[in-house]
């Protein structure tokens, strides 16, 4: 559907341009909520605005059902976008910014005030058609937004931030909303957003990036499960890493002795050499009995975050490790600070990275 | 008892503060009655006063002197015989001003928005440069543009050595002339309201307008243009009501022969010794000044609504 092809773009000339994005590729197809994910400078603005075409990025290609669009401007894109503070024509009332596009396209005005209707039905703004963006609250100017740039039945919409100016209910209520929109239009979808939990929640597929780089590609699943770099596997969720060896039979030695077959990256050949294991705090339980646990390390402290406790351990090489446990008024458990407690998880859930 | 005595307090201070707050007023009051209220009422006395025959006003009621702004019957016809043309004097004041008007911000609108488009660091240099002008006395600048267009000026010169003409161009004491002087003099006007709207101006909104298939002309009308409107208006008023004061531009430039209507009233003031019909001119002036002023900002009210 939509193919970016090895593209760089560049701020600024010769040994002090800034690189945005570093030959970057990816393919998203029909249909798909596709997430770009990563902290601010990233470049994954950089690449929503390419592909909106308000960046000409200066190698590669970006083609849409095959054709390539990086000649075409902004204005000849099947393409729209959902900006981050909604920019919404404020001499404009709200039906007329979601006419704005269709009017722009040359469409019959029986036509406009049709799709307009069906638009404003479809994020439930109906009631607010003439009033103006100044009368309204976040969430409403946000929907509108939706409206607009889902107006012109765009090939792909472009979602830039948008929910991050949101409080954290409407937030999650324009989640679960823009998830209804996407299956009912059955229009692209490419969210750009830095909140892991948005983009685990909402996405069909999800690319990490950072420095410019598509770190990683994959549904929410295989990124937080598989993470294949130590970014990757930092940025999304709370990790725990530990310091292990790798041998050539396929088994890994941790701190402590105890050899487990952790899962290996697909790629990846056994031979002996330094890996770090990646474990998350909810797979792993405590135990009282260290020495018949896999690891183990001494209790530092206990952090009481309702609904879990989190345990912060040091392992025997020195290393910090969280456990977290699911709080059950009913059966109460106590460790005490300082003692030496075992940490047990299921060997599969762990996951070898390379150095 | 108890409960009363703080509240006439209370009173006792909000009078105190209402006092005050006149007597700060007070210098500003002074300053406006006597400088802009007082001789108003003077100008409006007098156009309805007989005209001396040395200059002056004869202490008696007459319809004279505004009978004298469009009528021909002028009956102390001088050395220049103007009363026939007062209409097309005033027409030209406000051809010439609406001109002046429109130049100016067909000029000043992409400089406003280029200064307002460069980096934040940037922008104070090239207002620096629009303002420049303002600095140098209006004579002279006049003077300036007279150096440039006169018959023996840089331009007739610079075409003559191209060998483009071997005649010069008349511009001087023409209507160009003027509004050449008048779009070079009152441009600074147009560009710092302008400039002030577009650097409060949502870029992005340009962008959303680009993403929904407006093409560049139609940003600018639809997007840009309504964003900015009040700085267009600012500009417009700020430029148009003193070009339809103008009085030394059109009186270097013109040459004495395509006046203007302050060069009108400068002349019943002075040579014409017409103190009654000055004074109704200077009226019907600041009469169309302040008409036009209602009608830009209704009619821009309106639509940005």
């Amino acid at each position: 559907m939509i193919e970016v092809d090895r593209i760089h773009v560049r701020f600024g000339e010769g040994p002090g341009a800034f690189i945005a994005l570093n030959d970057v590729s990816v393919t998203i197809g029909e249909s798909e909520f596709f997430t770009l994910l990563g902290p601010s400078g990233c470049g994954k603005t950089t690449l929503l605005r390419s592909i909106a075409g308000f960046i000409h990025p200066n190698e590669g290609a970006i083609r849409l059902a095959g054709q390539d669009i990086l000649s075409l401007p902004p204005f000849k894109r099947p393409v729209n976008t959902v900006f981050q503070n909604y920019a919404l024509f404020p001499h404009m009332t709200v039906a007329e910014n979601v006419g704005f596009g269709l009017e722009m396209l040359g469409r019959p005005r029986a036509e406009v005030t049709r799709t307009v209707e069906e638009m404003l039905a479809l994020v439930k703004m109906t009631a607010m058609a003439n009033r103006r963006p100044s009368e309204l609250s976040g969430g409403q100017q946000q929907r509108v937004a939706l409206a607009r740039a889902l107006a012109p039945k765009p090939k792909v919409l472009l979602l830039d931030e948008s929910l991050s100016a949101l409080d954290l209910k409407l937030r999650k209520e324009m989640q679960i909303e823009l998830k209804r929109l996407q299956s009912e239009t059955g229009i692209t979808f490419i969210f750009v957003t830095h909140d892991q939990e948005e983009a685990l929640t909402m996405s069909d597929r999800i690319a990490v990036m950072s420095a410019g780089k598509i770190r990683q590609i994959g549904t929410p699943r295989e990124i937080y499960d598989h993470p294949r770099e130590r970014f990757v596997a930092d940025f999304i969720g709370d990790t725990n890493f530990v310091q292990a060896k790798l041998f050539a039979d396929g088994t890994v030695e941790l701190p402590g002795g105890a050899r487990i077959r952790a899962s290996l990256p697909k790629d990846a050949v056994p031979a002996n050499r330094a890996v770090t294991l990646v474990i998350r705090p909810e797979q792993t339980v405590l135990e009282q009995a260290p020495e018949q646990a896999q690891l183990s390390g001494v209790l530092e402290n206990v952090v009481y975050c309702g609904t879990d406790t989190h345990y912060h351990l040091t392992l025997t090489d020195g290393a910090r490790f969280v456990v977290r446990r699911q709080n059950n008024p009913a059966r109460p458990v106590t460790f005490e600070k300082g003692q030496r407690l075992g940490i047990g998880f299921d060997p599969q859930a762990a996951q070898v990275l390379e150095g | 008892m108890a409960a009363t005595q703080p509240n006439t307090d209370l009173v006792a201070a909000n009078r105190r503060e209402t006092r005050n707050r006149w007597l700060l007023l007070l210098p500003a009051i002074v300053i406006l009655l006597a400088a802009a209220i007082g001789p108003l009422i003077v100008v409006v006395l007098y156009s309805f006063l007989v005209a001396g025959d040395y200059g002056g006003v004869v202490w008696h009621f007459s319809w004279d002197g505004w009978l004298g702004v469009f009528t021909t019957s002028d009956p102390f016809d001088g050395t220049l015989s103007l009363a026939d043309a007062h209409i097309s004097i005033l027409w030209r004041s406000v051809k010439l001003s609406a001109l002046t008007t429109l130049f100016c911000l067909i000029l000043g609108f992409p400089t406003a928005y280029f200064i307002a488009t460069r980096p934040v660091s940037q922008r104070d240099g090239w207002m620096l440069l629009i303002t420049i002008p303002f600095w140098t006395n209006l004579l002279i600048r006049t003077f300036a543009i007279m150096g440039l267009i006169r018959n023996e000026g840089l331009v007739n010169g610079f075409l003559e050595w191209l060998g483009i003409i071997d005649q010069p161009i008349q511009m001087m004491f023409t209507d160009f002339a003027i509004l050449l002087g008048m779009v070079y003099v009152y441009l600074p006007l147009m560009v710092l309201p302008l400039y002030a709207s577009m650097e409060r101006l949502n870029f992005s909104l340009i962008e959303a307008a680009y993403d929904l298939y407006a093409t560049p002309f139609r940003v600018l009308r639809r997007v840009i243009i309504p964003a900015v409107k009040p700085g267009v208006v600012a500009g417009s008023i700020l430029v148009f009501v003193p070009s339809l004061g103008a009085y030394v531009i059109p009186r270097i430039l013109g040459g004495g022969t395509q006046l203007m209507l302050g060069n009108l009233i400068e002349l019943q003031f002075g040579q014409a010794r017409n103190w009654p019909l000055g004074a109704a001119l200077s009226l019907t002036l600041l009469v169309m000044v302040t008409a036009a002023l209602i009608v830009y900002v209704r009619a821009s009210a309106n639509e940005g609504e």
